[in-house]
């Protein structure tokens, strides 16, 4: 089947879809977009996370032809043109040093972003909670808490 | 494969009598897996996303009927007051990508015996509505599982919604797991004091084939309270017959060992959360006096 939709603000068309195949698997491999990552296959792990219509969603959990028409932004839609542009959050995760192998990195960007978006000020107790889904096996997730507090106190300064 | 994908219920009830093996997809969180891991191939996917109608809840006269497309988010965003045994229950669901796709009808259309929602709508004495091009069906939640991922439904039925009476008295839900997010509950229990009808109710999550009620601890605990005048007075709730409500609702069980416990594991924690399930919904009894 042909899949079209809108991803990171442009519009995509990818044809010989088959129809029970992971938005993920779509993403990756026919769109050229390997930001999102595929570990778990079962929406355990969080490393594919994305926006669908401005959700946050396992993309390994939605149908391909579920997002037939619908708006997708991946990680690769976060960031500016410049090499340099990075997103706020992206840029809190370089900085406290929340990367390590940087696997889980990009669905633990995503989820931050939907996080603040959501709550500019989160507690500790809330941001544990919004990143429950998505697992870490490197760092501890401590310095990912950093990342965040670290990210939420420059926004709430940018807005300020 | 085909994939349908209809665009109001009307449609997606024709596709389903016109492929009855059709596998209904809402949020995937169940679907996905089994395609996934190729557990599953079914000839025709059915996705419901397309049908608005299902995506929204309403008051229903005394009852507020939710559709089976409503996802755990909204229902905890929207329902959180009206329904707060099923918010409770939906809070401990997946993680915030999974509360976003998944939904109270998926979770019924799975049947598994540790459905989180079950618990909290067998408490509720809720009614799953179904529906087919041959009309409407409306069936207590506890005669809608009938063994492990089974269901009530013909296979040309879909799940329309379901029907929850907010309560007049205080729910409760408690569930085991390794950690707080993402897990398959080792055992779960709903319950519900139904003040207005002096009745209790009760839900038992995986630790049975289905999820079920415990109706002799259900029975034993409302006959006590009504004898005592509890209702009314809302004084304490007597040791022993919390003890005795525990001991019938893990006699109720009827659990396995398996991977995430044992049999004798989910017996006990199962008596366990009974027991602070009912001293939690007392006290909020007793406070809302």
């Amino acid at each position: 089947m042909r899949i079209t939709c809108s991803v990171n603000g442009e519009p995509r068309e990818v044809d010989d879809v088959w129809p029970g195949e992971s938005l993920l698997f779509v993403l990756r491999e026919r769109m050229g977009l390997p930001g999102s990552k595929n570990a778990c296959e079962q929406g355990e792990c969080g490393s594919c996370s994305i926006f669908l219509d401005g959700v946050l969603v396992c993309a390994c959990l939605v149908a391909a032809g579920q997002a037939e028409g619908r708006d997708v932004r991946t990680v690769e839609g976060l960031a500016g043109p410049e090499p340099d542009d990075l997103h706020p959050v992206q840029r809190a995760f370089v900085e406290t040093g929340a990367v390590q192998c940087g696997f889980c990195t990009p669905g633990l960007v995503v989820a931050t972003v939907d996080l603040l978006a959501r709550d500019p000020d989160p507690s500790d107790a809330e941001i544990r909670e919004a990143l429950a889904g998505n697992v870490c096996r490197c760092t501890g997730y401590e310095s990912i808490l950093d990342a965040v507090r670290l990210a939420a106190a420059r926004g709430r300064e940018a807005t300020a | 494969m085909d994939f349908q994908q209809p665009q109001s219920w009307l449609e997606a009830v024709q596709t389903k009598a016109a492929h009855p093996d059709a596998a209904p997809i809402q949020g995937g969180t169940d679907v996905m897996v089994e395609l996934n891991f190729d557990h599953r191939r079914p000839d025709v996917l059915l996705d419901l996303t397309g049908v608005a109608e299902l995506a929204e809840w309403s008051e229903d006269g005394d009852q507020v009927r939710i559709g089976a497309g409503v996802t755990y988010t909204r229902l905890i965003q929207d329902l959180g007051g009206r329904l707060p045994g099923l918010a409770l229950a939906s809070r401990t669901v997946g993680s915030p990508q999974i509360r976003n796709r998944g939904t109270v009808g998926g979770n019924l259309g799975t049947g598994s015996p540790a459905g989180d929602c079950h618990p909290a709508l067998l408490a509720a004495y809720a009614v799953v509505e179904v529906e087919s091009v041959r009309g409407t069906r409306e069936i207590p939640v506890d005669e809608f599982f009938t063994g492990v991922k089974r269901t009530a439904l013909e296979p040309d039925e879909l799940i329309k919604s379901v029907l929850v009476r907010p309560p007049a008295g205080p729910q409760q839900f408690s569930k085991i797991g390794t950690r707080n997010a993402m897990v398959i509950a080792v055992a779960a229990f709903g319950l519900a004091l139904h003040p207005d009808r002096r009745s209790v109710g009760t839900g038992i999550g995986s630790a049975a084939p289905t999820p079920r009620r415990a109706r002799a601890a259900e029975d034993a605990l409302a006959g006590e309270l009504s004898a005592a005048g509890l209702w009314d007075s809302r004084a304490d709730i007597p040791d022993r017959l919390a003890e005795r409500f525990a001991d019938l609702v893990g006699q109720a069980a009827d659990p396995i060992d398996d991977v995430r416990g044992t049999a004798a594991y989910r017996r006990h924690a199962l008596r366990v959360m009974a027991r602070r399930a009912l001293g939690w919904a007392w006290t909020d009894y007793q406070r809302a006096a």
